[in-house]
């Protein structure tokens, strides 16, 4: 009776490891459109295969444990001194240490350094966004690179950024509603606000996710590498409409985005 | 001896004995059925939740009667999906795995494991089920306000927790949510003192600190850190009613504008809440795991003949966790909008809990070797934790890394992760405590065909659903979605939902077999004999169901620890604690 079950449960247990493997080593992560993204990608691969493999093993042992000892009617080890307990913790320790610390400190910080501890490139494109239920407002600094003033007591449903319209810096600004335009391989800097509730700044493909958080501005950048349209989702609870808070990032050759700016400005 | 004598004497009423009772045992049940309620609550919000993923924009015509408001039309609205959300996780969490593994287990087991007639403070232990009780009734009753249920998550991030207009549910169901939590704070304040006065004062002779069973050890840490980390919560759900009712500024930044007006608020910043809602909120998963490790680590040896592997190890690791739990609530912050720099304080410190817990893990794999292993219903859900506790576990090196936690967070990853860990970790150890345990709680033995097919269909569920949930996450899934057809990136992935979904419902409908076996059990089952399992530790010395006051005149006396089994020499393959070194040597 108990080798039956010893044996059963232990065929589960290695289905259930050999099934964990085989779904990590298809491809899952949405494809890569930035720079930095590699890095993030190489972090995420390192933890999938290292603890794939710890998973495999662990099920492996486990199932053979339950197999074995399910077959003997006396036990055959009892107690394990100090010092065997001590040994064994200590191989332990080494291993997830080197897997999860070496991970961080060897190949994540480096990349998140790069991210958020660097300041952007002199050549980035800024660009502020502002979040609002449910709604991406994106605004250019126009030729001059300078924003025009705004202020949260400005805001109304026609001037929903709360511009200034004295202010000369201000005529150039394009602005935009969930449709951001950029060149591809020019570093972007995102100036991230909220009028509201937080929201996620979230680009799958470029593996960018930064909150917008009402009374702070957010910089941050990074740089796209592909042309094409990548979705924008809302990734922080913000109300009924959550769901349905989509943006699109525009990557564009350089002549593309020239020709775009200036349809923008004329029309 | 008229102490004694008191304490021995049996209340008489029925109300004294059942209802308004200070008999620990008593007290355990009543939280464990409580939490088997609220289970059947947020269990049933979590179908209709799948329910929403699976056939986005179907029509219920059931549900449209029962909330003819979130339901209208029979078609469900996006705010009352938030509800369900929302209120399925608080109630899992705080109503259902805080109250069987620590109201139900650390109230049953806490003086019949140590030696003592009842916790330190009866009374009080009786205030805090009865503190639990209303926290309940408010949870529950917050679906009938006006705008529902409180709809910003679990963590009730502010400003959308606090300013009314930003969702329907912050009208005054989030006012009840906060009268709810505050509730079930000073009730697990109450308990949690007891237990930790309890198990450092009441300890019978002999039975010293490195005597006790390690579940004793974990829910002893786990009232410790929640004693830590509840108090700042309290104080920050304090801070957010006021900022709701009150006109105060404490999360609220200027320049907030909600339907067409500028909010009168300045000064306060969303982040100070989400500092002090993790400050709890992490420790507060360790709360919960613990104990469903101790009872994991206890459950082995039994059904293994043969000591626990690493008893030192394991509670020096549990002591290690329990610190280390404490400076790492920054990890759910990576890109909230924290200083970058702290991140990488919190990414190196959460990846150092990866060490106890392996360690932990490890001495549960190696507690087999050698052993003659059985498989009663107990020992198969424990067997089941521990593969739950390994893969969730690693689904952790990801999530605990700012790095990879930037493209991982707020996705399904995280969703699969924490179902896993204080879902599938506690459930399961839950679950075997309860089929263990059932013969001391009623005198009888549960169904062992029911159990194992109890077992057979939720292990496997559970891993398959929540492991799914990992992937869709890689695929950058959002959670808190009420439905991904607007997103073009999102149709491959969400595919699975379907299947997720009707998993989910098997895993669901599984359970009403164990809850039958529960009750049906208590009645009818097979009566026990005093110690069925051939167990070791000190409730099984007694009588199944214990007396009032667990002992007769005497307290037990301890000689060993509790993992004496198949001491050489011994007649039988397990001494009890209680056997002088005369009877079989001492091997501890």
């Amino acid at each position: 009776m108990e080798r039956r079950s010893g044996l059963i449960l232990a065929i589960v247990i290695w289905l259930i490891g050999a099934g964990v493997v085989m779904m990590g080593a298809r491809t899952w992560l949405p494809p890569l459109a930035s720079e930095h993204g590699a890095g993030i990608d190489a972090m995420i691969n390192f933890t999938m295969t290292a603890t794939g493999g710890l998973i495999l093993l662990g099920h492996i042992v486990l199932g053979l444990f339950v197999w074995k000892f399910s077959r003997q009617d006396k036990i055959t080890f009892r107690l394990a001194g100090p010092r065997m307990e001590r040994r064994w913790s200590l191989a332990v320790a080494l291993l997830v240490a080197a897997i999860a610390e070496g991970g961080v400190l060897v190949i994540g910080l480096p990349v998140w350094a790069k991210v958020y501890d660097t300041a952007s490139p002199a050549n980035a494109l800024i660009i502020e966004v502002t979040t609002e239920q449910f709604a991406w407002n994106v605004r250019y600094a126009g030729p001059d690179g300078v924003f025009g003033r705004a202020d949260p007591k400005r805001y109304s449903l026609d001037n929903v950024l709360g511009q200034d319209p004295d202010d000369p810096a201000g005529r150039d600004d394009i602005v935009d509603l969930n449709m951001i335009h950029v060149e591809v391989n020019r570093p972007v800097l995102i100036r991230l606000r909220s009028k509201d509730v937080l929201h996620g700044f979230f680009l799958p493909h470029l593996r960018v996710k930064q909150d917008s958080v009402p009374g702070m501005k957010i910089d941050f950048w990074f740089v796209p590498n592909k042309t094409g349209s990548f979705e924008l989702a809302c990734a922080e609870l913000c109300g009924l409409g959550h769901y349905e808070m989509r943006g699109v990032l525009v990557v564009m050759t350089p002549d593309e985005f020239r020709k775009w700016k200036e349809e923008k400005r004329n029309g | 001896m008229a102490e004694l004598a008191h304490g021995v004497h049996r209340p008489r009423s029925f109300i004294a004995r059942y209802v308004f009772s200070t008999d620990h045992k008593v007290i355990g049940i009543q939280y464990m059925i409580t939490a088997m309620f609220m289970a059947i609550a947020g269990g049933a919000l979590a179908m209709i939740v799948r329910m929403q993923l699976a056939w986005p924009g179907e029509k219920w015509r059931l549900l449209g009667k029962m909330f003819p408001d979130g339901v209208e039309g029979d078609i469900m609205k996006p705010e009352f999906y938030l509800s369900l959300m929302t209120m399925h996780g608080t109630i899992m969490i705080f109503f259902v795995v805080s109250l069987a593994l620590i109201g139900g287990f650390g109230n049953f087991l806490i003086p019949l494991q140590i030696g003592a007639r009842d916790m330190a403070f009866p009374f009080l232990n009786m205030l805090s089920f009865w503190t639990i009780v209303p926290a309940c009734l408010i949870m529950l009753g917050s679906f009938a306000v006006e705008g529902g249920a409180a709809q910003a998550g679990w963590t009730a991030y502010p400003p959308l927790s606090a300013v009314g207009a930003a969702v329907p549910g912050s009208q005054w169901g989030q006012t009840l949510w906060i009268l709810g939590m505050a509730l079930f704070i000073a009730s697990f304040t109450m308990g949690g003192l007891n237990f930790v006065c309890t198990i450092l004062d009441q300890r019978t002779k002999g039975m010293s600190l490195m005597r006790m069973p390690i579940t004793i050890w974990t829910l002893f840490i786990s009232s410790a850190i929640g004693l830590l980390a509840f108090p700042p919560l309290l104080a920050a759900a304090i801070l957010l009613l006021f900022d709701r009712h009150f006109g105060t500024s404490f999360f609220l930044p200027s320049g907030l504008y909600f339907g067409n007006g500028l909010l009168p608020n300045s000064g306060g910043t969303p982040l100070l809440w989400q500092h002090l809602f993790w400050f709890l909120g992490h420790p507060e998963v360790y709360v919960l795991i613990l104990p469903a490790l101790g009872i994991t680590l206890d459950m082995l040896p039994v059904f293994s003949r043969k000591p626990v592997f690493g008893y030192r190890l394991t509670v020096y690791c549990l002591y290690a966790i329990a610190a280390l739990s404490m400076i790492v609530w920054g990890h759910h912050m990576y890109v909230s909008g924290m200083s970058p720099y702290i991140g990488e304080f919190f990414a190196i410190g959460t990846l150092s809990i990866t060490v106890p817990s392996a360690i932990i893990g490890v001495n549960m794999i190696a507690s087999l070797w050698g052993g003659s292993l059985r498989f009663p219903t107990p020992m198969l859900f424990t067997i089941g934790t521990i593969i739950m506790f390994g893969t969730g576990g690693f689904g952790g090196i990801f999530l605990g890394n700012a790095t990879s936690d930037i493209q991982l967070h707020d996705t399904y990853f995280v969703v699969g992760h924490f179902h896993l860990m204080i879902g599938g970790v506690t459930l399961m150890a839950a679950f075997a405590g309860v089929y263990y345990w059932f013969p001391k709680m009623f005198g009888r033995m549960m169904n062992e065909t029911l159990g194992k097919l109890h077992f057979w269909v939720t292990m496997p569920a559970f891993y398959v659903l929540f492991l799914a949930q990992h992937f869709q996450g890689l695929g950058g899934m959002p959670r808190r979605y009420f439905d991904f057809d607007k997103f073009e990136y999102l149709q491959k992935v969400a595919a699975a939902n379907l299947h997720v979904s009707l998993t989910a419902f098997v895993l669901g409908a599984v359970q009403f077999v164990f809850l039958f076996n529960f009750f049906w059990s208590a009645f009818k089952g097979a009566r026990s004999v005093k110690n069925p399992w051939c167990a070791t530790t000190l409730e099984w010395t007694e009588a199944s169901p214990a007396p009032h006051g667990n002992w007769g005149e005497q307290l037990p006396e301890v000689h060993r620890w509790p993992y004496d089994y198949s001491v050489p020499g011994a007649a039988e393959d397990f001494t009890p604690q209680t056997a002088p070194a005369t009877v079989a040597p001492v091997t501890f």
